[in-house]
């Protein structure tokens, strides 16, 4: 078992004819299973053609009804990757991951209204994307770090998510998922979206949660864990030495109005029972502490 | 990216909000004509930084004369103004405006952001104008009225009505108010703003809404849609070092402490910052080199970290996916040499081709002390900051 994804996930890139979306197409599709996943590709007007062997169609509604994908990724260039979201949406896609970085706000607004009382689960704008270790990776994050075990990671960085997973790699431990849920204010899923599919999850026996300043998400889910995770988590919250005021990197990341710093998010998550590090160098070990 | 009170103003005037009669000046002897041109008893001589607070630091002063103005005009023009976020060192007034006076009766407060839970626009009004809206919110939370506007509708006349009666617009100015909080709303819609704020909106004696400061913040994703705000961009109001960053497209944010840190990802370059910080040293910047990092954007990151006379060391912390560390082995490297680095070096690699990556480093010649782990990197580079 494993959350969102597995070997048998049939996936639609729209993008694919761009630069990232080729790269990164090619080697998820060399990834384990990756080579059966990855069925179609979509980029408007070169329908017909194909990119290493996967068929290209011009829209994500014929994409969908020839190959019966349930799942797309966006590689989408920002001006034009809310609209690749929407187009999902009213495709009737189940999972839509959106890699691109740097969608302007307002476009999202209005994407996440659209996709309100819609079945499509959204996970970033810029986000690394999520793995099923040694079954599939549909996204950016590098395939050999991961193998696979009981963990599961959910986290709104990227580079820091490997971080983790190394960490957990040299202790032994395998993951069951790793999802980047991404650094943009106004995104799809939550780290409490993902907290309850681990939860609900036989495989995963335990949850390394990893945040960052800005907004109120880790509190939210911090309190749901407190009264319904069965399973322990661990948390890290970069941004402890983060100024106010400024945009650290990630459009999300930034303490306003003294609201979101990594101080008030730590002192939350440990009310609510979760044993944080403040030092990212332990999150495995951490981790491994509470099994 | 932040503007000026005055440009947010001229913004907002296209919308149909109301605002004091101003003229933006870059000299004393503008400001001098600007209020002859103005006329009447009494002129506003406003300082222009980005940063708030501008009243308290004594950077917005009334003057009830032509010669009052002139006397504040020198004293604020050229001044170094210190607020609560300036910074110590303060902010060069370059810029004033000069505006006419006005009869204030009522000061509230309005102000538009995203708002991340319910994923809309936010209308914030109060009628505690005038003051900090976060002591408002701490203190008297109930005094904070909220709107989450529907993109598809916009702020409806009755929600505009509802929220101006309730901070204390009187009944017969609630359409003047009405048109303000709607005008507001357009702007900030369409020039894709990430923050609007009319701190005070005030009624005035001879019964009019007016929007007597504003302040105006647009979201960087969103300039390539937008030239003529894109154009109003200062630099002078930002930090040289983060202007030379966003050439290279690195994201750069310079602080106050000694050992400089070059990272890949947003999340792992603060996370690399915190533990510099754990183990008893302070970070002087944060720099993200992002996922397609080359060579060249590595040296000039490294040029970058090295214009802070003082940085005692340097630590690089890869953890290589996309980027294999070979390349950016390759890269710190040729940059060392290219500056001729003369502080500590400590780098970590990990991921992709890292073996590869630390023998390039090794074979390089230079003093560069390895690391095997994020805690070992810090531990070292705290230690050589030391020296």
């Amino acid at each position: 078992m494993s959350i969102l994804i597995n070997k048998n996930t049939k996936v639609i890139t729209q993008g694919i004819t761009g630069k990232t979306g080729m790269f990164h197409t090619k080697m998820c599709k060399e990834y384990a299973f990756g080579a059966q996943c990855f069925v179609a590709g979509v980029t408007p007007k070169k329908g017909g053609q194909n990119y290493e062997g996967i068929p290209i169609y011009d829209s994500v509604k014929e994409a969908r009804a020839q190959t019966g994908a349930t799942v797309s990724v966006i590689y989408v260039p920002p001006p034009f990757a809310a609209a690749a979201i929407d187009e999902a949406v009213e495709a009737g896609i189940d999972l839509v991951i959106c890699i691109t970085e740097g969608i302007p706000v307002r476009d999202m607004i209005r994407t996440r209204y659209k996709m309100q009382g819609s079945k499509t689960q959204l996970i970033g704008p810029n986000c690394p994307g999520l793995i099923t270790p040694d079954e599939i990776k549909i996204g950016i994050m590098p395939g050999h770090i991961h193998k696979k075990g009981p963990i599961g990671v959910v986290s709104r960085s990227g580079t820091l998510t490997y971080e983790a997973v190394g960490q957990l790699r040299e202790l032994g431990l395998g993951q069951s998922s790793c999802v980047g849920i991404g650094g943009d204010p106004v995104n799809g899923m939550k780290h409490i979206d993902v907290m309850r599919l681990f939860n609900d999850d036989p495989e995963t026996e335990a949850v390394i949660m990893v945040g960052e300043i800005g907004g109120g998400d880790e509190e939210i889910c911090a309190r749901w864990i407190k009264d319904n995770m069965k399973k322990p988590v661990i948390g890290f919250i970069a941004g402890v030495t983060a100024p106010p005021g400024k945009r650290m990197g990630h459009a999300g990341a930034i303490i306003s109005g003294g609201k979101g710093t990594a101080q008030e998010k730590l002192a939350v998550m440990e009310e609510c029972g979760i044993k944080v590090t403040r030092n990212p160098a332990e999150m495995g070990k951490t981790l491994k502490s509470v099994l | 990216m932040k503007i000026h009170e005055y440009q947010a103003k001229e913004i907002l005037r296209k919308f149909g909000v109301t605002t004091p009669r101003g003229i933006p000046c870059f000299s004393v002897e503008e400001a001098v004509a600007a209020g002859k041109t103005l006329g009447g008893h009494v002129a506003v001589v406003k300082a222009q930084i980005h940063a708030g607070g501008r009243g308290k630091g004594g950077g917005v002063k009334v003057a009830k004369s032509p010669a009052e103005l002139e006397t504040y005009a020198k004293q604020i023009f050229g001044m170094q103004l210190v607020t609560h976020q300036t910074g110590p060192a303060g902010q060069k007034v370059r810029r004033l405006l000069i505006e006419e006076g006005a009869d204030i009766k009522k000061e509230l407060y309005v102000g538009m952001v995203v708002d991340r839970g319910t994923q809309r626009v936010a209308l914030m009004a109060s009628s505690e104008g005038g003051m900090d809206i976060e002591e408002v919110a701490a203190h008297t939370p109930e005094k904070i009225h909220t709107i989450f506007i529907d993109p598809t509708k916009g702020l409806l006349d009755a929600e505009a009505d509802d929220v101006a009666l309730k901070i204390g617009v009187p009944q017969a100015l609630v359409p003047q108010a009405r048109t303000l909080l709607q005008g507001l709303y357009r702007a900030f819609d369409e020039t894709d703003a990430s923050l609007a704020e009319i701190n005070p909106m005030v009624v005035t004696g001879d019964g009019r809404v007016v929007a007597l400061d504003a302040k105006m913040n647009f979201d960087s994703n969103a300039l390539y849609r937008h030239p003529e705000i894109t154009a109003l961009r200062d630099l002078d109001e930002e930090d040289p070092n983060e202007i030379e960053a966003s050439k290279y497209d690195l994201s750069y944010i310079s602080l106050d402490g000694n050992i400089g840190c070059l990272v890949n990802g947003a999340g792992l370059a603060m996370a690399t910052m915190d533990i510099v910080k754990l183990y008893g040293g302070s970070p002087a910047n944060f720099l993200d080199v992002g996922g397609g990092a080359t060579t060249e954007k590595v040296t000039e990151a490294f040029k970058l970290m090295l214009k802070n006379p003082g940085l005692k060391a340097i630590l690089v912390n890869i953890f290589g996916g996309i980027m294999k560390c070979d390349v950016i082995a390759a890269g710190v490297v040729a940059a060392a040499h290219e500056v001729k680095l003369a502080v500590p070096l400590v780098v970590r690699l990990e991921g992709t081709n890292v073996e590869l990556g630390k023998k390039i480093l090794a074979e390089s010649g230079l003093p560069i002390i390895s690391a095997v782990n994020m805690a070992d990197a810090a531990a070292k580079v705290v230690e050589a900051a030391r020296g």
